[in-house]
This record gives structure tokens, C-alpha cells and sequence, in this order.
């Protein structure tokens, strides 16, 4: 098989795909596909009667990022910023732009101190941080897990041995250091 | 109301939480029907995502009825069964206004580079999700559309993302007729991007995946044809087999951050989080396809940078095409393809529990259980 200008594989004709394939080439004309053109002002959705919105009252200091003029109109206010994470989160935001890595890997740091903040909250209030049930453990029991993993040639299972490293080992860690250090010296 | 809440990595609960409120005037209150885990999801749960913060609710694919609208709320009233977008928007930004919904500038505080998702951090607007009894709809007149009675409410849940992002892939792909069209990835979106492929005219759609379960599906619901990478010592060199050496016209990549194929970069990348997210498939999409060909990337990542093949990509002269859904826009066109019978989103669908089982669901999902592939979640399940 030379390289020449024709296709070397030639798909079947059109009139077999029909018969095969339900609705095949239903939207053969980018006409009838719902995102050509990709961009035209005459996409503006329904429902929106205002040029601008009404803005959201903020019951506080909200963070944005440095690339936005003002704090948009309507913001998520799920879970403001609390702690010291709150603290490394806000200094991403008001330091460092979208295009800088330290924004994100400071909120990927305030993520992970977030985390240990949480879990040690958690032990203060009647409903502590359980490992077992929040990893959902308990679906082994019931969602065959020898025939769901073993003999099927998965390729993720090269790397699952290291989530529980992942997910005990700070915890592990933190308790060897806090036994270390309360530990009397002799 | 009890709703699914973040632990830390690998770790959710259910927990009572204060009811959502009208935060704005164009506010909706919706009581969730049903939602549903996605791939994009996991990312979240293995803490891939940026400032995803203890107590966040996940869910960004969810229908329910309205429970309470806000003052200026016109197309909405109480008792309303509706199907909402995972997109959060405006309806009259620069970016609305051209039609590219999933990139509203009038949404998310947080960051510019993306716009509002539900349940999906403050990376993307700080939102709590529809994994949960109740939740916030902002833009109540512009996001939310009355699900039509004809329509099985599960096929409704899968059009609020999964379909809907995998038939945006087909067309952003800029399939002809005839064309080869791969899809790297048989998760839901990329069952629903192969399945697309043929309505945009495809010659033929091949699936690529590890997990023979999901191939399996991709034969039966998509009529796919499947090829599992890990039976392969280079699936690059088998596509370019397969299709005469000259490689496939259209690749679309619905695999996103935590790719597996490649040891090192799925552990530095998903695991050590030194990476936006692992590159795997996306690099196999710019290897496997023709020069000159489209790749379109449906697959999330996290916003720091990737180790991506570009020099490849620019010396074969490709097109790259990539974007969040504009969910809302696909609907009017998959509504006439369901009616007429030619797809049925809900086949994916493999699992159904209730919010009280959200953390065994997750475990599923994420460990590939059961053959897990779609997994709905019924909030109010008593």
C-alpha cells in the first residue's frame, strides 16, 4: 500500500451507515449542529432582561481574582474563607493573578490545610471524621471487588497502591511526629 | 437539609446543612429529583480541583422541581419540574451574548479562565451542587428549562451534562462525512461523543479505553468500534495501523485529568498533583490522528500547567478545539433526536442509590466497581 492521495482505509458507503446506525448523519450539515458557528451574536440566550444584572449583596470581604475589574454581580458563597487556610487563600487571590503558578499551587496548598484544619474541628463536635465511612470502604462488601479488579487487565491498578498512602500516610505521619514530641526524653 | 459534603481527598459524608436561600433576585430555590455522579466529579473527589474547600457539595448535573424564586424571576414558578445546565450564567455578557454560555464573565468572582459550575469549587465560583436535597439556581430565568412532559426525567439528568458535553465534542471535532473519528476514553461522555459521531456523519468511530466493561458499552451503545489500550505496546502505532498509516481524521478526548497509559505522568499529575492534570490522552489524541486533523478536548482539567506534546500538534498542522459545554444551546436539537428515537442518553446509566449511600457511591465510581459507568444519585430516595 503505496502512499497516494485517496483515503487507505475507505469508510462503508453512506446508505450502509444509515441502515446501521440510528439517525446517522442527522446532523451532517453543520447547519443543523447546535454550536456551529461557535460564536454569533445572534446566540444570545432567552430570559435574560437585563443589560447588566443586579448585583448580589456580599455579607463580607469576598475574594476575586486580580483579572476581574470588580466583584461580579452574582458570586457562590458556599464556603467562605475561614482559618489559615482562609488566610493563604486570600493571599492568592489578592497577590497573585490566574497566570501566575503560585496562585494556584498556594490554593492547592490552602486546600491541603484546609483539610487538616477540618479533621481537627471535626474531633471537637459530636460527629468526628470517620476514615471508614467517608471513604465509602463499605462498598467493597457489597460492589464485588475481586471480580471488578482482578483478571480484567486494568491498567489504573498499577498505581492504586498508592492511595492509601495518600490518604493515611499524613495522618500517620502526624501521629509519629505528635507521639515523638510528647514523648518523654530521657 | 441533608446534603453530600467534602472531607478532604477521598473522603465525602452526608451532613445536615442550612437550606439554601434567594441570594439574588433572579434566584431560584430547586428541590433536587435527581442528580448524578460524573467522571469530572472524581476529579474533585481525588482533590485534583483548586480551592475545593472543606463542607463544598459536589453536583453539577441535577433536575428538580422549584421551590422558591426570587423577586425578579419571570419564566419559573413553584412546583416547576426543570432540568438545569451545569453551566452558572449570565444571559448578557460579552461572552453570553455570542453564545459561549459555559464562559460567562458575570458568574464567577474566583477566576476568569472558567465560568460558574455547580458543586465544583471556587475555582469555579464558589456554587454548592445539586448533590443535595435543595440548591441555589442562580439566573433562574436563563439556565433552567421546563423538562417537557414526554421526556424519561433520567434521559432529562444525563442532557444537564454528560450527553450534552459529549455531543458539543462530536461537533467542535468538525466531523465530515466519512470522516474517523477516536475517542479516547468509553466514560459517559465519551460513549456520548462516539454515539454523536455518527449523527455528525462519521465513516467510523473507534473507542479507546482499559477497562473492557466500558468498551463493551461503547460497542452496544454507541456501536463503536473498541480496542483496549492496555492489550497494545503502543496504541498510537495500532491507530495508525488501523487506518492505513495515515491516522484517524477527528480524535476527541473525553478521558481529562487523572488519564491512565503512562505510569509516571498519571502518578506525578493525579496522585502528586504536580501537573493540571495527567496528559496521557490528550497526547495519544495529537499522535493518533492525520496531519491536519481536529482534536477536540472535552476532558476537565485542573488550571496549572501539563506536560501536552505541543511541537507534535504544531508540526502536523492540527486544529485544537476545546471548551466547557454551552449546555443549554444542545438541547433544543437532542431533544429532537430523542423524540425521534435516535438516542437514548439514560442507557448509560448503570447505578442508582440513595444520598445516604453518596460516600459508597463515590468509592464505586472512583475504584470502577460493579462496572460502574453512571451513577444516579436520589436525593429524597424515603
Amino acid at each position: 500500500m503505496a502512499y497516494t492521495a485517496e483515503k487507505p482505509v475507505p469508510p462503508p458507503s453512506s446508505d450502509e451507515l444509515r441502515a446501521r446506525i440510528p439517525g446517522w448523519g442527522a446532523d451532517l450539515d453543520p447547519a443543523d449542529r447546535p454550536s456551529f458557528p461557535r460564536e454569533s451574536l445572534d446566540l444570545r440566550p432567552e430570559g435574560a432582561h437585563w443589560d447588566f444584572p443586579e448585583r448580589q449583596e456580599p455579607d463580607g470581604p469576598r475574594e476575586r481574582s486580580v483579572e476581574h475589574k470588580f466583584l461580579t454581580p452574582v458570586f457562590g458563597t458556599a464556603q467562605p474563607l475561614t482559618g489559615i487556610s482562609g488566610v493563604i487563600r486570600r493571599y492568592a487571590y489578592d497577590r497573585f493573578s490566574e497566570g501566575r503558578a503560585a496562585h494556584w499551587l498556594l490554593l492547592i496548598a490552602g486546600d491541603r490545610v484546609d483539610a487538616i484544619e477540618s479533621h481537627l474541628k471535626s474531633f471537637a463536635t459530636f460527629r468526628p471524621d470517620n476514615p471508614i465511612t467517608e471513604t465509602g470502604l463499605m462498598a467493597e462488601v457489597k460492589r464485588h471487588p475481586i471480580r471488578s479488579r482482578f483478571g480484567r487487565g486494568r491498567a489504573d491498578l498499577r498505581h492504586t497502591w498508592i492511595d492509601p498512602i495518600l490518604v493515611a500516610g499524613p495522618w500517620v505521619l502526624t501521629g509519629w511526629l505528635v507521639l515523638k514530641v510528647l514523648r518523654p526524653k530521657r | 437539609m441533608r446534603a453530600m459534603t467534602y472531607r478532604g481527598p477521598y473522603k465525602v459524608r452526608v451532613e445536615e446543612k442550612d437550606m439554601p436561600k434567594i441570594e439574588h433576585p433572579n434566584d431560584a430555590i430547586v428541590r433536587v429529583d435527581l442528580a448524578s455522579i460524573c467522571g469530572s466529579d472524581l476529579h474533585l473527589y481525588h482533590g485534583l480541583m483548586t480551592d475545593l474547600r472543606i463542607g463544598h457539595t459536589f453536583g453539577h448535573e441535577f433536575i428538580g422541581t422549584v421551590h422558591e424564586v426570587g423577586p425578579s424571576v419571570q419564566n419559573l414558578k413553584v412546583g416547576d419540574r426543570v432540568m438545569v445546565p451545569f453551566n452558572i450564567y449570565c444571559g448578557s455578557c460579552f461572552f453570553c451574548a455570542r453564545g459561549l454560555y459555559s464562559n460567562c464573565h458575570n458568574v464567577n468572582a474566583n477566576a476568569t479562565a472558567v465560568g460558574g459550575i455547580y458543586g465544583y469549587s471556587h475555582t469555579t465560583g464558589g456554587y454548592d451542587g445539586g448533590q443535595a436535597e435543595f440548591v441555589r439556581v442562580p439566573f433562574a430565568d436563563v439556565g433552567p428549562t421546563i423538562i417537557p412532559e414526554w421526556m424519561d426525567p433520567e434521559d432529562a439528568l444525563m442532557l444537564t451534562d454528560a450527553f450534552s458535553t459529549g455531543y458539543f465534542g462530536a461537533q467542535i471535532g468538525d466531523i465530515h462525512e466519512g470522516d474517523t473519528v477516536v475517542v479516547f476514553g468509553a466514560g459517559p461522555v465519551g460513549l456520548a461523543a462516539a454515539r454523536s459521531s455518527w449523527l455528525m456523519g462519521a465513516g467510523r468511530v473507534i473507542v479507546i479505553d482499559h477497562l473492557d466493561y466500558r468498551l463493551e458499552k461503547a460497542r452496544e451503545f454507541a456501536f463503536a468500534e473498541t480496542y483496549n489500550f492496555n492489550e497494545y505496546d503502543d496504541i498510537v502505532v495500532h491507530m495508525k495501523k488501523i487506518t492505513g498509516f495515515l491516522g484517524a481524521d477527528v480524535a476527541i478526548e473525553a478521558v481529562g485529568a487523572e488519564a491512565d497509559g503512562n505510569l509516571l505522568q498519571h502518578i506525578t499529575a493525579a496522585k502528586l498533583k504536580m501537573q493540571g492534570g495527567s496528559p496521557v490522552a490528550l497526547n495519544w489524541a495529537i499522535d493518533s490522528v492525520r496531519k491536519g486533523a481536529t482534536v477536540s478536548v472535552i476532558g476537565a482539567y485542573g488550571p496549572i500547567f501539563n506536560a501536552v506534546k505541543f511541537g507534535d500538534a504544531v508540526n502536523k498542522g492540527l486544529t485544537l478545539r476545546m471548551n466547557q459545554a454551552p449546555v443549554k444551546r444542545q438541547w433544543p436539537r437532542l431533544f429532537e433526536h430523542i423524540k425521534n428515537g435516535y438516542i437514548k442518553p439514560s442507557d448509560m446509566i448503570t447505578h442508582r442509590i440513595p444520598l445516604e449511600h453518596i460516600a459508597e457511591g463515590y468509592h464505586m465510581f472512583s475504584s470502577k466497581l460493579d462496572d460502574c459507568i453512571k451513577t444516579v444519585v436520589v436525593p429524597n430516595a424515603s
